[in-house]
């Protein structure tokens, strides 16, 4: 890797000769620092004067600026939200909060569900498999094609196409799917729950420190012991005993169809699933054209090698091209991502309480359109950094190390 | 929507493109304009010689709202809140046609008017105390005395506001109806659920789906949009509760006294015309009247229309190219079957009054 010396005694000879600052204009470094002080000093007068001269129109327009609307009770209905929210006593500040949330909500989903559904289309179109290939082919061409904003709507209009509550298509009494969206049972939550859930994150670490000590030992004796009854017993076993130690209770909140709507269990709004449907059929489309010339990227002669091996198929795809392609796709994956995280702002079209949503209402409520619009950015600033730092971390971790 | 027009797609794109170029335009004009007294010479009014230097006003209307503001087969905008444009440009142009309608959202049309993209809104407005205190705003007069309803399907059996316990309910964000209906669900202690959804015509489309149970806004909107549905009206019912006071108005900036005057005062010339009986047809009978009320508003005597920084014969305009107040609500709002109500003149139990031309 760079920066590593090899010859120590080499390092004197290759660090930069240090030399002392001459306050001379014919000094390149008094130059360089002089000029990136005046475009510095610059840059902040002329945010200084764009801020005052802001604040300066805004008093003479009588615009209440600042940010005291965040403490004020909203009064603002909201139709989803991840934490209780009452109109009548929360602030702008938890509706926004909430906004954020949605955003980060469907966000989060979609980066899964689309790298997932693009991982194996991008896959599908190098296929021998003639049909597969086309296919998947079309649906890549066809779905870059149209506006993200036409797919959101023809979505939504498709899921109110559903039955009316009253005729909904149901799986017994606890599935019902309806244009009010889809309601399930939820479970009614208990401690034991709690101390199951842990147990299972307990047993995903012990999964991860098994599978760890099994490779070493391959690694040092070539013995290889199984990994999966450890796992499925860590996974599945340690939880189950948890719970049906504590009693193993266990009753649903089933959703009934009573007066306009079905009340009780968990829904699935139809704004919600149209934005995540839109947006996870049309990133998918560009993930999978992301993997597709990743996988190219590999050079033949490595599939070939594998192959001459003896090794299967799947097994040359797993662990011979995708760990290299993984490589080449991080970069242009990590785009898709802050892609599809700026697009769920489209939710405002179709009704679904994101972020812009609730900002929007906010501004329009409260008038303070400056401070509205600067909440926006900085939220979605913030996501997007995030995400690229985390991408950045996950790239570097997966590059090829200089050994 | 009616059949007169749709909103289609690239209508819709380029209005929430609009909506962020106001913003943008708002971001602009406040961060480089720098603050102007009024000019010394001039009307006196920056936005009145801004209109006489252009020859435009330059009017936000909602362009989607029958009986209020669409445009017909020919493309002319129509409706109650249309004309009031035309009788302000009347006033301050001396010619009505020198409007220029620009279609707002209930989301932008207070940027709108802040950055200097409109003149005015003419748009179904609710005059209340934050959007005075807050948004360098002012109303200068109601156009419409109004108040938030529910239009439901007549299949759902329901016949009042109270029986909506659980019921979704389609209402445009950043409107005053979802505070009233906020407000109204929690004072009855029955819940619903809000679908807010920003383009008017995917918010009906919603509703006529059956994404929702109610359509919740002014009942005015609510009563034209029903009646805009055709031989369908018959399947939707207007509840009887009014849940809240929604009086639209005329909204212009703060910062501009004589234009607030202007736009003030060219109602109630047109309401003082009704309470005189002189409309569009009569007008010019009236010229050789002995009436001194009757004089000031036609401006034969006193000059009235001076003290607007107008013409004398401002009032005259209005009536002769707009009509009365009674004929404007005649030519667009009774077609639609809504009775005239409270919004009639004071002297036959509504609240129009105008205060005294002199
Ligand atoms: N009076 C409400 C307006 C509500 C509103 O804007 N409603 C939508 C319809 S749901 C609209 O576009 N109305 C147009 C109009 O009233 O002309 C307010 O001022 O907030």
């Amino acid at each position: 890797m760079s920066g590593t010396i090899v010859d120590p005694r080499m390092a004197a000879a290759r660090a930069a000769p240090k030399r002392r600052l001459r306050l001379s204009w014919s000094d390149p470094l008094f130059r360089a620092i002089v000029w990136q002080v005046v475009i510095i000093g610059l840059a902040v007068l002329l945010a200084w004067y764009l801020i005052g001269n802001t604040n300066r129109n805004l008093a003479a327009r009588h615009i209440a600026t600042g940010f005291a609307f965040l403490g004020r009770v909203a009064g603002i209905p909201i139709g989803e939200s991840l934490i209780p929210y009452n109109p009548a006593v929360d602030t702008f500040g938890r509706a926004l909060l909430i906004g954020v949330l949605n955003t980060l909500e469907v966000s989060a989903i979609g980066i899964v569900a689309a790298t997932i559904i693009g991982t194996l289309v991008g896959i599908g179109r190098l296929s021998g498999n003639w049909l597969l290939a086309r296919l998947t082919g079309f649906y890549v061409e066809t779905v870059r094609d149209i506006p993200l904003l036409l797919q959101l709507l023809f979505w939504y209009a498709l899921l109110h196409n559903l039955p009316q509550p009253r005729q909904s298509l149901r799986v017994g009494d606890a599935v019902f799917l309806s244009n009010r969206g889809l309601k399930l049972p939820l479970l009614n939550w208990e401690p034991a729950h709690g101390w199951a859930l842990l147990a299972l994150v307990a047993g995903a670490v012990g999964t991860v420190l098994w599978n760890r000590h099994v490779r070493r030992r391959q690694e040092a004796t070539g013995i290889r012991s199984p990994v999966w009854p450890v796992a499925l017993s860590l996974l599945i076993g340690l939880p189950l005993a948890v719970w049906a130690l504590l009693g193993a209770p266990l009753s649903w909140d089933m959703p009934a169809l009573r007066g306009f709507n079905f009340q009780g269990g968990g829904t699935i709004s139809p704004e919600f699933f149209a934005l995540l449907l839109g947006l996870v059929v049309y990133t998918a489309a560009y993930i999978a054209e992301v993997v597709r010339s990743g996988i190219q990227a590999v050079s033949l002669g490595q599939r070939e090698a594998g192959s001459a091996l003896g090794l299967h198929r799947g097994t040359i795809l797993r662990r011979i091209v995708l760990p290299q392609a993984l490589r080449v796709i991080i970069p242009p994956l990590t785009s898709q991502y802050l892609n599809l995280t700026k697009n769920s702002s489209l939710a405002v079209a179709i009704g679904f309480q994101d972020v812009v949503s609730i900002a929007n209402t906010t501004l329009n409520q409260t008038g303070q359109a400056i401070e509205g619009i600067a909440y926006i950015m900085a939220v979605y600033l913030t996501i997007s950094l995030s995400i690229s730092a985390f991408m950045n971390w996950y790239n570097n971790h997966v590059a090829l190390v200089g050994r | 929507m009616s059949g007169a027009r749709t909103i289609d797609e690239g209508e819709f794109t380029s209005m929430k493109f609009a909506r962020s170029l106001y913003l943008c335009v708002l971001m602009f004009s406040l961060s480089l304009t720098t603050v102007q007294p009024a000019s010394a010479q001039g009307s006196g009014s920056a936005t009145l010689d801004a209109i006489r230097a252009r020859g435009q006003l330059l009017c936000g209307t909602a362009g989607t709202t029958p009986g209020f503001s669409l445009p017909d087969s020919q493309g002319v905008m129509r409706g109650l809140d249309a004309d009031s444009c035309r009788a302000v440009a009347a006033a301050a142009t001396g010619d009505a046609n020198k409007v220029k309608f620009v279609p707002t959202t209930t989301q932008n049309r207070f940027t709108a008017l802040q950055s200097g993209e409109v003149d005015m809104l003419s748009r179904g407005t609710t005059w209340t105390l934050g959007r005075e205190g807050n948004l360098g705003l002012e109303f200068a007069w109601v156009n419409y005395y109004d108040g938030t309803g529910f239009l439901v399907k007549k299949s759902a059996g329901v016949k009042s506001a109270k029986e909506l316990d659980g019921a979704t309910v389609c209402v445009a964000p950043g409107s005053t109806t979802e505070l009233a209906d906020a407000d109204f669900f929690r004072i009855n202690n029955i819940k619903f659920t809000p679908i807010l959804i920003q383009d008017v015509s995917e918010l009906q489309g919603a509703f006529l789906s059956g994404r929702c149970d109610a359509y919740s806004t002014d009942a005015s909107a609510l009563a034209t949009f029903r009646f805009s549905q055709g031989p369908k009206a018959e399947e939707l019912v207007l509840l009887p509760d009014i849940i809240s006071k929604e009086p639209l108005g005329l909204v212009v900036r703060k910062s501009d006294d004589k234009w607030f005057d202007i736009v003030r005062w060219t109602f109630i010339a047109m309401i003082t015309a009704e309470e005189k009986g002189i409309t569009s047809k009569n007008v010019d009978s009236f010229m050789d009247s002995k009436e001194p009320d009757i004089r000031r508003l036609l401006g034969l005597e006193g000059d009235m229309g001076k003290a607007l920084g107008l013409d004398n014969k401002w009032a005259y305009n209005i009536i002769k190219q707009v009509g009365n107040f009674g004929e404007m609500w005649d030519r667009s709002i009774t077609p639609m079957g809504v009775p005239r109500g409270i919004n009639n003149l004071w002297t036959k139990g509504g609240l129009q009054y105008a205060p005294p031309i002199r």
